[in-house]
């Protein structure tokens, strides 16, 4: 939908709200309804519809063997989605929360991301794993992760990271009719509403959200490509999930006229649009949740070194997750929130 | 197994400063080392014939104890015995016979070209032919196999084109996997044979997947995949029995007891105390224990489960008792950890020479034609592996151009690889130069 679209239908009040969840539900529906090789499969996403409710109501509607619980075995899930891929089938299977897909790993690197390469194209594992990742929902240190580096690192694997219902739905559907193996982490977080990182705020829904307008048929957004949710002059800030919210939020709050990329997908990345802003606004922020060592920004930190070395005015600074395990009473004291962001802005732009 | 605690630790309850008995680790010893006479009498492998075959739609928990014998059709008076005996036609066996005899020259010949020096790595299958052929021939050819690295029989039984074999093995210029796998990790889509891995057991999910996938079309194919002995420890193997039993999938897994994993014998795997093919019965599958240097036995097992995967009664286990005979790989020498008379003593003799002999005592083949076959099969291998030859040997230049290696890990070759691929062009011609006639 294009955004003139968007706003015939915001301004005529006919626009359809929906929250991330929703959106990821219809763009399973869609594609479970256009391609008979779909199948949807995971640990309670059958008759349940998944303990998050992004699988509701379509075992119902497309059958036993297109969407069916599975063992809880996610090397058995990855596994026999490889097989299923090999059969010919697009399997998209769930890992319950993304800090349960470690059983799934070797399967994961050393099968589904090579199978292409060392069969030279004889056979590929074209699936999408859904996984929902990260914290702040007070889930612990099994329940809060966020492992993408650990998938990035990994050739022939793509990553994908939705912040809106809009990008969820077009994304998922790209995920799905990608090719090559997709690692789909959905920020749980911001499952029903975006978070400004101010925890003690009460929540806001997405129907309060432009982003939350979500046409209702197939649409793509197309992989490897980033989106500038704001336009600015005085920074750069790389950001993805549920980090775009909070990192827009404190930029709103101290007055920033901040350039913000939701990267939308790590590999490919978006190297031109993020090149185009460094070079533009000479100060780069990069903001992740998952843990700092070896995080993606380290990847991201290098690029921008690398590409952007002569138009900086600052050195590349990164707002992370501490190098801990997700605490669970600490854990406000662990994400990368206002408070850390805002510093960090602080001293970039003081330099 | 009721191990004493070693003498030398036995400083009881240094730990825990009460009276309980000191505990002892059990750690699994073959019973035979380097120098040792081997004598495998105390194995049972009970008579030829003797097994009974259950039907086909039988329930597992009806035929458990097939899970603890041993299905054996070939007697030492080489006749076919008993219930299991698929009762071949002679042309089929001479068949089977050929495939086995190709298979062995084929070792044969590349296990030597790895020591002249042609290629990097090779694994033959000496002593567990059997086990891949005439397995393999009771599936349809269009069923799905998923085998480890030691099936190259099955490649063979299925018509695969020696060349290839060899132009991978050697990565040279004409291997079509474009020299990105080590040797004998092949792959053949057009012979419904799954792309080998190196990591262990990881294809027998896949196998389940691919039987799953068919079953939720409706195909009528089914699958089968191969793992050895020891590497039914890996997770894999259990959640594959898990999705083929809670899904009822049209899957045979096979497991191939040749004794050792490298250097492991099969007691780190859990042999000492039961049987490969009772894994199944924890998972209510069925399981079948077969002579595995038992040609007959092989195929006949084989097509019972595929028979009932088919017919929608679901998966099988089935566990293949043989020996192998040589080294796991060019890699290895079992002379360091296993006495050498193991593989003349294995009481279930050779696969290659029982199937000969049972064609012999039916009147149907000859010591002349066999001497014939076995040198037409070393003819063949020779003159392919000089034509294989002609595509170059690995690392002799006649490799795929650099750019192969930056194509197919995606779909589309994304910014980043294509700048890596425009580095190691560079890098070629700082080396090179220009000149030299192929990227």
């Amino acid at each position: 939908m294009s955004a003139e679209t968007k706003e015939q239908e915001a301004q005529a009040g006919t626009e359809r709200r929906v929250n991330m969840i929703e959106a990821i539900n219809e763009a399973l529906d869609i594609m479970l309804e256009r391609d008979p090789d779909v199948i949807v499969m995971g640990e309670d996403v059958g008759y349940f519809g998944g303990v998050f409710r992004c699988t509701a109501g379509l075992q119902e509607k497309h059958g036993k063997t297109r969407v069916f619980d599975t063992p809880i075995s996610e090397c058995g899930i990855i596994g026999v989605a490889v097989g299923m891929g090999a059969y010919g089938l697009r399997p998209v299977p769930e890992i319950q929360f993304a800090d349960y897909i470690y059983p799934g790993l070797d399967q994961l690197i050393s099968e589904a991301a090579r199978l292409r390469y060392r069969s030279a194209t004889e056979y590929i594992a074209p699936m999408t794993v859904r996984s929902p990742f990260g914290g702040g929902i007070f889930g612990g240190q099994t329940h809060s992760q966020s492992p993408e580096s650990l998938f990035t690192h990994v050739s022939g694997l793509k990553t994908v990271i939705p912040s809106t219902p809009y990008d969820a739905k077009g994304l998922l559907i790209s995920c799905i009719e990608d090719n090559d193996p997709v690692i789909f982490f959905e920020p749980k977080r911001i499952y029903n509403g975006p978070f400004s990182g101010f925890y003690d705020k009460p929540v806001e829904p997405w129907k309060k959200h432009d982003q939350s307008i979500v046409p209702e048929g197939y649409y793509k957004i197309p992989l490897g490509e980033a989106r500038t949710v704001r336009e600015g002059e005085a920074l750069t800030v790389l950001a993805y999930g549920t980090m775009v919210h909070v990192a827009e939020a404190v930029c709103r709050e101290k007055g920033v006229d901040a350039e913000i990329l939701d990267l939308r997908t790590l590999v490919p990345l978006d190297i031109e649009a993020i090149e185009t802003s460094v070079k533009k606004t000479g100060r780069c922020l990069i903001v992740h949740e998952a843990t700092r060592t070896s995080g993606f920004g380290s990847e991201l930190s290098a690029l921008v070194t690398e590409r952007c070395f002569y138009h900086l005015e600052a050195p590349v600074e990164r707002v992370t997750g501490f190098d801990t395990p997700y605490p669970h009473s600490l854990e406000w004291a662990y994400f990368p929130g206002p408070v850390r962001i805002g510093e960090a802005i602080d001293k970039i732009l003081s330099e | 197994m009721a191990d004493q605690a070693d003498p030398k630790s036995q400083t009881p309850n240094s730990q825990s400063g009460d009276n309980r008995p000191a505990l002892a680790l059990h750690v699994p010893e073959p019973k035979f080392r380097p120098g040792d006479k081997a004598d495998f009498s105390d194995i049972d492998i009970g008579e030829p014939g003797a097994v009974p075959r259950p039907d086909e739609n039988a329930d597992p928990g009806d035929m458990r104890d097939l899970a603890y014998g041993l299905v054996r059709v070939l007697g030492d008076d080489n006749k076919a015995h008993g219930p299991w005996d698929p009762k071949l036609d002679p042309e089929t066996l001479r068949t089977m016979l050929g495939h086995m005899a190709l298979t062995r020259a084929f070792d044969e010949r590349m296990f030597r070209g790895q020591r002249q020096g042609k290629t990097s790595f090779y694994m033959k299958c000496t002593g567990e032919e059997a086990t891949s052929i005439a397995s393999s021939m009771a599936l349809a050819s269009d069923d799905m196999v998923f085998p480890s690295y030691r099936q190259q029989g099955i490649l063979i039984a299925r018509g695969y084109s020696l060349l290839e074999m060899i132009n991978q093995i050697y990565s040279n210029k004409g291997d079509k996997l474009k020299g990105r796998q080590l040797p004998i990790m092949y792959s053949s889509r057009e012979h419904s044979f799954f792309s080998i891995s190196g990591n262990l057991a990881t294809q027998t999910p896949q196998a389940v997947g691919w039987a799953m996938a068919s079953a939720i079309k409706g195909d009528s194919r089914i699958a089968a995949t191969w793992v050895g002995e020891g590497s039914t420890a890996e997770g894999d193997f259990h959640s594959a029995c898990t999705f083929a039993a809670v899904y009822n999938a049209p899957v045979i897994l096979n497991v191939i007891n040749n004794q050792w994993a490298i250097s492991s014998f099969s007691g780190f795997a859990g042999a000492e105390r039961t049987t490969f093919a009772a894994r199944a019965l924890g998972y209510g599958l069925a399981g079948l224990r077969v002579d595995g240097n038992d040609a007959l036995a092989c195929y006949a097992a084989q097509r019972w489960a595929a028979n009932r995967a088919r017919a929608n009664q679901g998966p099988t286990l089935i566990e293949y008792f043989t020996y192998r005979a040589e080294g796991h790989s060019t890699s290895d020498d079992p002379s360091g950890y296993r006495s050498a008379q193991e593989r003349e003593e294995w009481p279930l003799g050779d696969p290659v020479k029982r199937l000969k002999d049972h064609l012999i005592a039916i009147g149907e083949w000859d010591e002349e034609r066999q001497e014939k076959m076995d040198r037409e099969a070393a003819e063949r291998v020779k003159k392919t592996t000089k034509e294989a030859e002609k595509n170059g040997i690995l690392g002799h230049g006649l490799h795929h151009p650099f750019h192969t290696m930056f194509e197919d890990v995606f779909e589309e070759l994304p910014w980043h690889l294509q700048e890596q691929a425009e580095q190691a062009t560079h890098e070629r011609i700082t080396k090179f130069g220009k000149e030299r006639p192929f990227g």
